[in-house]
C-alpha cells in the first residue's frame, strides 16, 4: 500500500463541454506523487493548474466535466470510482484548501461548526468530541485564543485566521493527500509567509502528500520538492524545485522567471512573455507556446513535443531542448 | 437586542398615525354620503340633520379625526354605521377568521414553493427547472378570483366534493378544527396559496441555484459532505430571504384578499372591508384598515427579528 504512489495520472485529459463550445483544459498530463512528498504545480491563469487539481478529486462540476485517461489516487481508481463513492474520500483521503477563505467558507456557520461536521461526517465520533478535536486543531495552526473562535463566524475573523481555520478543517481527518489551491493568494505578504510556514510544519509532522498550486515562484521555491510547469492545459516542464529554479529549459519556464520581480533590479525594465495563451476552444496544433516562443520554428508547430529526459529526475516538453541532448 | 425590539415597538405609533390620516382623508375625498345609504330616500332634511351630527359627521374634518383618535386610543373602534353595533368585536371574528385562512393558505404555499423552488434550483436548465418556473410563473399570474371560481366550478357544483361558501356548517359562527370546518377552508385557501407558491417558488430556486454555484458549496463537496449534509448550508444561506417574501405574502394575505373571500364568502376581514366600501360604512373601514396596518408592521418586525437570529451578519442592536 504505502510503496504505491498517492498519485499516479497518466494521459489525464479534462475537458468543459457546454452548448457552445468544447474546453479542453487539460490536455494529457502524467503525474506522480509519493507519500509525504510536496509537489508545485507552477502556471499562470488559465494554465489548467487548478482544473488538475479538483480532478485529483473528481469536484469538477459533473454535468459538463469530461474526463479521460488514467488516475489513481491513494489506491483508488479515480475514473472508475462511481460518484456515490467519492464523498466517504473527500476530506478523508484527500482534502483540499481553497484559493479565498472569505468565499470559501460558509458565511451563516460558525468555523468550529464547519470543522466538527468534517469530522463527525468521516470519524463517526461525537459531537463533543469533536469539538474537542476542532478546538485542538485551531491550536495547531496557532489561531489565538482557539476556544472563543470556535464559535466565529467566517466574517468575523481576519484573512489569515480565515485561512487558518480552512487549513484546520481540511487536515481535521489527517487526509493522505492535501490539495492546496492558491491558498496564500488571497493574502497579504507577511500573511503569506506564516501561512506557507505553517502548511511545510504541518506537511512534516502528518507526513502528508501536498500538492500546491501557484503562480508564484517565490513560494513554489519555499515549499515544494518538486515543480511541475503546466501550460494551456499540458505540463511542459518537471523537475527537482533546486534545479529547476537554477536551470529552467523549457523557454515558458525561462520566460516565467525572467518575468519575475527581484529585488535590487529597480529601474530595469521587467521582462515579460509577450502574446496571451491560446484559446482553449480551439484544438492546438503542435507546442502550445509555439505563438509567443523566442525560439520556435516550423518543426513546433508541426506535432506536440515528446517529453524529454535532459537530466536525472527533469522531464521538459520541447523540441528545441530535445535537440541538444 | 432588547432595546431595539422595543424602539421597533415605539415606530408602530407614528406608522398607525399615518396610516389612519391617509386613510380618513381618502374616505372623505371618495364621492357618496354614508348618511345618504342609512336612511330612506324620502327622510325629511331635518332628520337627516339630526342623524349627521349624531354622528359627529357636520364638524369639521380635524376635529372629526381628533374625536375617532381619541376613542382609539381608549380601545373604541367606533360604531358601525350599516349595522349599528360597536366594530371591535365584529372586527375581531373576522380577523380571527382571516387569519385561519392566511396561515393555512401561507404555509400551504410556503411549503409548497420551497419544495418546487428547490427542486427547480438543483435541477436548474433541466425540464423539470422549466416546468415548475412555467408553474409558479402561471401561479402569480392568474387571476386568483377566477381560480377560486374554477376551483368552485369543478369541486363544489360538479363533484359535490367541497362546500362553496362559507365558513362553517348552517349558521355556526365559531371555528373549529374538525372536518365540518375545515372542508370549507379547502378550497378558498388552496385558491390563496396559489401566488405565495409561485412566489416563492422563484426566490428560492434564484437562491438555491445561487448558493449551489458558491465556492462555499464546493469546499461542502470537497470535504466529503452528502446531499443531505449540503442542503443544510443551502437551507440556512436560503433562509433570511426566503422569510422575508414570506412574510411579507402573509401580510399580504393578512390584509384579507377581498376577492377570494368575496367569491367563498369567507367571513374575514376582507368581506368586511367588501361590505364597507360599498355602503360606505366609514368607522368600519378606517378601524379594519388600522388593524391591518398594525398586523404589517408587526409581521415585518418578527421578519427582522427571525433574519437576525439566522443569519449573524445582520446585526440590529
Amino acid at each position: 500500500m504505502s510503496r504505491q504512489p498517492l498519485i499516479r495520472a497518466r494521459g489525464l485529459h479534462v475537458s468543459f463541454v457546454s452548448r457552445d463550445a468544447t474546453i479542453a483544459a487539460v490536455n494529457g498530463i502524467d503525474l506522480d506523487l509519493n507519500e509525504g512528498q510536496v509537489l508545485c504545480v507552477l502556471g499562470e491563469s488559465g494554465s489548467g493548474k487548478s482544473v488538475t487539481l479538483r480532478a485529483l478529486m473528481r469536484l469538477n462540476p459533473k454535468a459538463k466535466t469530461v474526463m479521460r485517461g488514467e488516475l489513481n489516487v491513494a489506491g483508488h481508481d479515480m475514473m472508475a470510482l462511481p460518484e456515490s463513492k467519492l464523498p466517504a474520500l473527500r476530506g478523508k483521503v484527500v482534502s483540499m484548501i481553497f484559493q479565498e477563505p472569505m468565499t470559501a467558507l460558509d458565511p451563516v456557520f460558525p468555523i468550529g461548526r464547519q470543522i466538527v461536521e468534517t469530522i463527525v461526517r468521516h470519524d463517526g465520533v461525537s459531537k463533543a468530541d469533536a469539538r474537542q478535536r476542532a478546538l485542538d486543531l485551531l491550536d495547531l495552526v496557532q489561531i489565538p485564543s482557539a476556544k472563543m473562535r470556535l464559535n466565529a463566524y467566517p466574517h468575523e475573523l481576519s484573512g489569515g485566521l480565515r485561512q487558518r481555520a480552512m487549513i484546520a478543517m481540511a487536515i481535521s481527518c489527517r487526509p493522505r493527500l492535501l490539495l492546496a489551491d492558491e491558498p496564500t493568494t488571497a493574502l497579504d505578504a507577511t500573511v503569506q509567509i506564516q501561512v506557507l510556514l505553517l502548511l511545510r510544519q504541518l506537511q512534516e509532522e502528518l507526513g502528508m502528500g501536498v500538492v500546491f498550486v501557484t503562480h508564484d515562484l517565490g513560494v513554489a521555491g519555499e515549499i515544494a520538492d518538486r515543480v511541475a510547469v503546466m501550460y494551456a492545459g499540458r505540463i511542459v516542464e518537471q523537475g527537482s524545485v533546486s534545479s529547476l529554479l537554477a536551470r529552467p529549459l523549457h523557454p515558458y519556464t525561462q520566460g516565467l522567471l525572467g518575468a519575475t520581480v527581484q529585488p535590487g533590479s529597480r529601474g530595469a525594465r521587467l521582462t515579460t512573455i509577450p502574446g496571451a495563451p491560446p484559446d482553449l476552444r480551439r484544438p492546438m496544433q503542435g507546442c502550445a507556446f509555439a505563438p509567443r516562443c523566442p525560439q520556435a520554428e516550423e518543426s513546433c508547430r508541426a506535432a506536440v513535443p515528446e517529453f524529454c529526459h535532459p537530466a536525472p529526475g527533469r522531464t521538459v516538453r520541447c523540441i528545441k531542448v530535445m535537440e541538444t541532448l | 437586542m432588547l432595546s431595539y425590539i422595543a424602539r421597533r415597538i415605539l415606530y408602530m405609533i407614528p406608522i398607525a398615525l399615518a396610516v389612519s390620516l391617509v386613510c380618513f382623508l381618502l374616505i372623505h375625498l371618495a364621492p357618496g354620503d354614508p348618511i345618504a345609504a342609512m336612511v330612506p330616500p324620502d327622510t325629511p332634511p331635518d332628520v337627516v340633520a339630526q342623524v349627521r351630527s349624531d354622528y359627529g359627521l357636520d364638524r369639521s374634518l380635524p376635529v372629526q379625526f381628533e374625536l375617532w383618535l381619541e376613542h382609539v386610543v381608549h380601545g373604541d373602534l367606533g360604531m358601525s354605521i350599516t349595522r349599528g353595533r360597536p366594530i371591535l368585536p365584529d372586527l375581531i371574528v373576522a380577523s380571527g377568521n382571516t387569519l385561519i385562512l392566511a396561515v393555512t393558505g401561507g404555509i400551504l404555499g410556503f411549503v409548497l414553493g420551497c419544495v418546487f423552488g428547490g427542486i427547480a434550483g438543483v435541477c436548474r436548465g433541466t425540464w423539470i427547472d422549466r416546468v415548475l418556473l412555467g408553474a409558479a410563473v402561471a401561479g402569480v399570474s392568474i387571476p386568483h378570483y377566477w381560480l377560486g371560481m374554477v376551483l368552485v366550478i369543478i369541486f363544489s357544483v360538479g363533484m359535490h366534493l367541497l362546500p362553496a361558501m362559507g365558513a362553517g356548517p348552517g349558521t355556526s359562527s365559531v371555528w373549529a378544527w374538525d372536518w365540518a370546518h375545515i372542508q370549507f377552508l379547502i378550497l378558498p385557501a388552496l385558491t390563496l396559496c396559489v401566488i405565495p407558491a409561485g412566489l416563492v417558488t422563484r426566490t428560492v430556486r434564484g437562491l438555491v441555484s445561487d448558493i449551489m454555484s458558491q465556492d462555499y458549496i464546493t469546499t461542502l463537496r470537497g470535504k466529503g459532505l452528502r446531499w443531505d449534509g449540503i442542503a443544510r448550508h443551502v437551507f440556512l444561506n436560503a433562509a433570511p430571504t426566503v422569510i422575508a417574501v414570506m412574510g411579507l405574502q402573509l401580510a399580504n394575505l393578512m390584509g384579507g384578499s377581498i376577492l377570494v373571500e368575496t367569491v367563498f364568502a369567507w367571513p374575514g376581514t376582507g368581506s368586511m372591508l367588501n361590505d364597507a366600501i360599498f355602503q360606505r360604512d366609514f368607522p368600519t373601514l378606517q378601524a379594519a384598515t388600522l388593524v391591518l396596518a398594525l398586523f404589517f408592521v408587526v409581521l415585518n418586525l418578527a421578519v427582522d427579528l427571525v433574519q437576525t437570529a439566522i443569519d449573524p451578519r445582520i446585526s440590529r442592536s
